[in-house]
């Protein structure tokens, strides 16, 4: 199937969504994506921010779609013509959507965990724009306690159920959920229960923001202190494949690797990702090579100084703390 | 007077049994449709009927049926959308708590056309009584052979069941209401797959209003063409229409669509003019959802033309001067209504009922509420009209389901029409709901 | 709205334990139950619910979500996110009679305000809050489709309509009499028009 997007054309398998379509043109074109995971059955759909419009439906229906579609969510048809960054109407859209991600989201960069890899961050950085117009009192949640492996930041939480699905589809028993409605949802457990099993630990890692975050790494290092290698293990559990992050000789934090869309390759057990922090444990193969499509990341892990004056470029543009101010 | 099919017989002592409806002429389609009918000449009578969707989107009812997919093997469902909760709507709970039977007759000749085993009345929980009303009816019905297996000695099996929901305006969306059917929360399904192909349990699933349901009956009896003669273009049949407001006679119409809206207002048969003497300000024609129009545009078109309870004609100009039939939620406001305070309570409910499952709508609803909020204290300036603007237009369309535009019209449509209000709170820092006294008056009359 | 059940809402084993249906209630469980395919059980949650909450004191306890799981086979975070997510379903305990009053457009187009002032007032509670005693809870809702005979309020499964302060006294005072709880599946619902 041929489908045009922003005016580059591929060919595709029947089946593929727009957003699949257009990562495989590359970076130019793909729509960011804060809920759609392709590794998660029924992923996607809720963030819209992966927005386009379809501007030609199909070479046999080629009237438009009257309203903009999710990308993440819609098949490609043939002869399909998509704008995305291209369409001013788009643009502006996207900067509706990531305001509104924005408006009840604490902005807490500096004493956040997930800074430096955070897709919202990046999704501010390059959608969004310079000053939030909401003037009144952010979300607040009292917190909950889910276990000394991971730690849940509610009001940094998107909502965008990828953390559900993988307990659903990867690991043998979901205790979270998404409980209450509206602007009042929430992840939370029912009554106060430790999320540990087996594969829980890759909440951590589909997380887009810093709602979910390693507790055995918390506050231990900015990431950009750390140096991320490609190491493996033998595992009975798992593919062993992941990614350690090392200060000096020591192991800061076990990942999954990550592709240049910021999703896992494979997902690992929590035996891997908590139980060996001595870099003896592993067997190192080499720097990884953080490809991801982000300006703020883009191989700035070789080149940590740039990393930082980008992050702190980035948090002014979008009013948060100034980085060297943080507590 | 106008012609009435499915509310008729409403003042019928004891209509709600079976051997007073039955008495009335009841379950004659089922009879009509197992005895003298293929399935699909009941589905082809539907489609020469124009009947369409009661729920609220006026999609054609025919051919919703004929999308529905039939693979070998697998049920199919009717469900009724009986959650009604789009705020002036109240025709759905009439029907049921009435004539519970017209429902169920509608049920059986509809799941005969579309070849459904067994089906399910989801009924908004907040109609409890409502539903035992309709669980009562029922068991009527299968007693006396209605419902059950070989209906009429034919080989046409059928089980009825009611479902109740828990309070949630959403669960009208019909995904929302299919996944709430499977015990879920009331988060839309993102689509496709259609209901038609992939509804309840993945089964191929036809969701019906039941006003939509209710009219299959007389329309099996008259034929399709006898009632598309009723109405104008594609609006036919009958409609009911929920009034209230400032009416002088608030209730449940069935009309015939295409009768004028000022008729309708200002007639003895119908709402019967506005209360207390007053003088009508404005009016939202099909529901919450559906856009607001100050008088002289609900009575005439921007071409001046009269306006018609029709599809078409409501929708005439597009929301620049027109509206929507919606649901028949028909609120009329008089002379001393804010229209900002009316509009705050329309924005208060779509925070409250939006799923959260899309960020537009979960953000901005609660964000526009705030908004109005301000004017209602006076605190709010003549920027915040131009923010709340922006803020619906970047939900409008951005959504997974038609909440977020539900949620988003009316606000656009207020400002669009009474742009005034709000500067005017806004320069005098200072809102007054001369409404009040008003009201006060009818509550301790 | 909110957070009202947290995780630091405890939980008691040994309430849980003598949380059981009657046989009464169990029949009226399975028979819903039957409603569906034997592997959809759990669609029966939302009646079933409506059931547990009028059998174990009008409202979800963490218990009773529990054992209701049980019942349908499901975990409890399934009872939990559907139980928060109708409003429904208190999950806080509240008064025998709970007083929801309508305050969309038709009902405020025609005084709602001013009943709920009067109830707050003769009540002496806010909106949200329940009497000393134990009697009343009030509650704004939104609209219960009685627009046409606005203003109006539910409580448990019946409906009051076309309120005025002086209706308004007399269910006070009927319900105070009667003083029992109120569920939404009472049979012997009493609407007043
Ligand atoms: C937010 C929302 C609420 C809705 N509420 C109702 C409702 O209460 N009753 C109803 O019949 N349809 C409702 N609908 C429309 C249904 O999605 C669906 O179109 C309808 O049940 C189809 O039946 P019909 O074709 O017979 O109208 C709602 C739609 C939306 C988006
Ligand atoms: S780093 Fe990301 S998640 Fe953390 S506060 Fe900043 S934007 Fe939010
Ligand atoms: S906690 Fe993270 S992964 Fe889970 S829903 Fe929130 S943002 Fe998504
Ligand atoms: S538009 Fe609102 S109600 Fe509909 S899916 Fe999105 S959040 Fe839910
Ligand atoms: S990535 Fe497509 S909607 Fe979120
Ligand atoms: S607005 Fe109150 S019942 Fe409809």
């Amino acid at each position: 199937m041929k489908v045009t997007i922003d005016g580059v054309e591929i060919d595709v398998p029947k089946g593929t969504t727009i957003l699949q379509a257009a990562r495989m043109i590359g970076p130019s074109v793909a729509p960011p994506a804060m809920c759609y995971y392709t590794k998660l059955k029924t992923s996607g759909g809720y963030c819209r921010t992966c927005i386009v419009k379809v501007t030609k439906g199909s070479t046999a229906n080629p009237n438009p779609m009257p309203k903009p579609v999710a990308s993440c969510r819609t098949e490609v048809m043939d002869g399909m013509e998509v704008q995305n960054f291209t369409s001013p109407e788009i643009v502006e859209a996207r900067k509706g959507v990531v305001e509104f991600l924005l408006i009840n989201h604490p902005l807490d960069c500096p004493v956040c965990d997930q800074a430096g890899e955070c897709k919202l961050q990046d999704l501010g950085y390059e959608n969004g724009s310079a000053k939030t117009r909401y003037e009144f009192k952010r979300r607040e949640f009292e917190g909950i306690d889910i276990g000394d492996k991971i730690k849940l930041h509610m009001t940094r939480c998107i909502l965008c159920y990828r953390c559900v699905k993988t307990a659903e589809q990867i690991t043998e028993k979901r205790l979270h959920g998404v409980v209450h409605r509206g602007d009042a949802s929430e992840i939370s457990t029912y009554i106060e229960q430790v999320i540990d099993n087996d594969f829980s630990g890759n909440v951590i890692d589909v997380c887009p923001v810093g709602a979910l975050t390693d507790r055995t790494f918390r506050f231990k290092q900015r990431v950009w202190f750390t140096k991320p290698v490609d190491a493996h293990r033998n595992c009975d559990k798992c593919c062993g494949k992941t990614r350690v992050w090392l200060k000096g000789e020591e192991v800061v934090r076990v990942t999954a690797r990550k592709d240049m869309w910021d999703e896992v390759e494979e997902f690992i057990c929590n035996s891997c990702r908590y139980d060996h922090k001595k870099k003896s444990d592993w067997v190192i193969e080499g720097p990884s090579h953080i490809s991801r499509a982000s300006v703020i990341s883009q191989g700035h892990y070789e080149h940590l100084n740039e990393l930082k004056v980008e992050a702190m470029k980035h948090q002014k543009a979008l009013g948060f703390m100034d980085i060297d101010k943080r507590p | 007077m106008g012609r009435k099919l499915l509310i008729h017989n409403d003042k019928v002592p004891n209509i709600h049994t079976l051997e007073v409806y039955r008495a009335h002429g009841g379950y004659a389609s089922v009879e009509k449709a197992l005895k003298n009918m293929t399935p699909d000449q009941v589905t082809d009578e539907v489609k020469k009927s124009g009947l369409r969707g009661r729920g609220g989107a006026g999609f054609p009812t025919g051919l919703k049926w004929s999308f529905l997919a039939k693979p070998e093997g697998v049920p199919r469902y009717l469900v009724c959308n009986a959650d009604e909760s789009e705020p002036g709507t109240f025709k759905d709970r009439y029907l049921m708590e009435v004539i519970p039977h017209a429902l169920i007759e509608g049920m059986i000749t509809s799941s005969y056309a579309l070849g459904a085993k067994a089906s399910y009345i989801y009924i908004r929980g907040e109609y409890f009584y409502v539903a035992r009303i309709v669980e009562a009816a029922i068991k009527e019905a299968y007693a006396a052979g209605w419902l059950g297996k070989n209906i009429l000695g034919t080989d046409f099996s059928h089980d009825c069941y009611v479902q109740v929901g828990g309070g949630a305006y959403i669960c009208g969306e019909e995904t929302a209401l299919l996944e709430s059917l499977e015990g879920k929360r009331g988060n839309p399904r993102i689509k496709p797959p259609f209901p038609a192909v992939a509804g309840l349990w993945g089964c191929p699933t036809v969701v019906n209003n039941v006003e939509t349901i209710a009219a299959v009956c007389p329309i099996v009896m008259m034929g399709g063409e006898e009632y598309a003669k009723i109405g104008i273009g594609k609006s036919t049949g009958t409609k009911l229409i929920s009034a209230s407001g400032h009416i002088n006679k608030p209730g449940v119409y069935e009309i015939e669509l295409g009768i004028p809206v000022e008729e309708f207002i200002y007639s003895e048969e119908y709402c019967g003019g506005i209360r207390n003497g007053k003088k009508m300000k404005a009016v939202v024609a099909g529901g919450s959802s559906v856009p607001i129009l100050p008088t002289e545009l609900i009575l005439k078109t921007a071409k001046g033309e009269p306006r018609l309870m029709t599809y078409e004609s409501l929708g005439d100009g597009g929301f620049q001067t027109g509206t929507m039939l919606g649901s028949g939620g028909f609120i009329v406001m008089d002379e001393d209504t804010s229209i900002v305070k009316n509009l705050f309570t329309f924005t208060r409910f779509y925070h409250h009922e939006s799923c959260g499952q899309c960020s537009p709508c979960r953000e901005g609803t609660g964000w526009m509420e705030k908004i109005l909020k301000k004017f209602l204290n006076g605190t709010a300036n003549e920027s915040d009209v131009e923010l709340l603007w922006d803020i619906q237009s970047k939900i409008e369309g951005k959504t997974i389901c038609p909440l977020g535009e539900a949620a988003a019209w009316p606000v656009a449509a207020a400002i669009r029409h009474f742009k005034h209000e709000f500067l005017e709170i806004a320069r005098n820092k200072k809102f007054v709901d001369v409404s009040h006294y008003n009201r006060l008056n009818k509550v301790t009359a | 709205m909110g957070a009202e059940v947290h995780g630091t809402q405890s939980f008691d084993k040994k309430k849980r334990a003598e949380i059981k249906f009657s046989d009464a209630a169990m029949a009226e469980v399975k028979e819903i139950i039957s409603h569906y395919p034997p592997e959809r059980i759990k669609s029966a949650l939302l009646p079933v619910l409506h059931i547990a909450q009028a059998e174990f004191g009008g409202w979800l306890s963490p218990e009773t979500m529990d054992y209701v799981a049980e019942v349908l086979r499901i975990k409890p975070i399934e009872v939990f996110e559907v139980a928060s997510f109708y409003t429904m379903f208190h999950l806080k305990p509240v008064g025998k009679c709970t007083f929801e009053v309508c305050q969309t457009s038709s009902c405020w187009l025609n005084g709602a305000e001013d009943i709920v002032k009067y109830i707050e007032k003769k009540l002496n509670i806010k909106v949200g809050e329940t009497t000393r005693d134990g009697m009343f809870t009030l509650k704004t809702a939104e609209c219960l489709g009685s627009c046409g005979t606005a203003p109006m309020l539910q409580c448990g499964a019946s409906f009051h309509e076309n309120l005025t302060y002086d209706k308004v006294d007399k269910l006070i005072e009927k319900y105070r009499s009667e003083n029992r709880l109120r569920s939404y599946t009472d049979k012997d619902y009493q609407n007043t028009l």
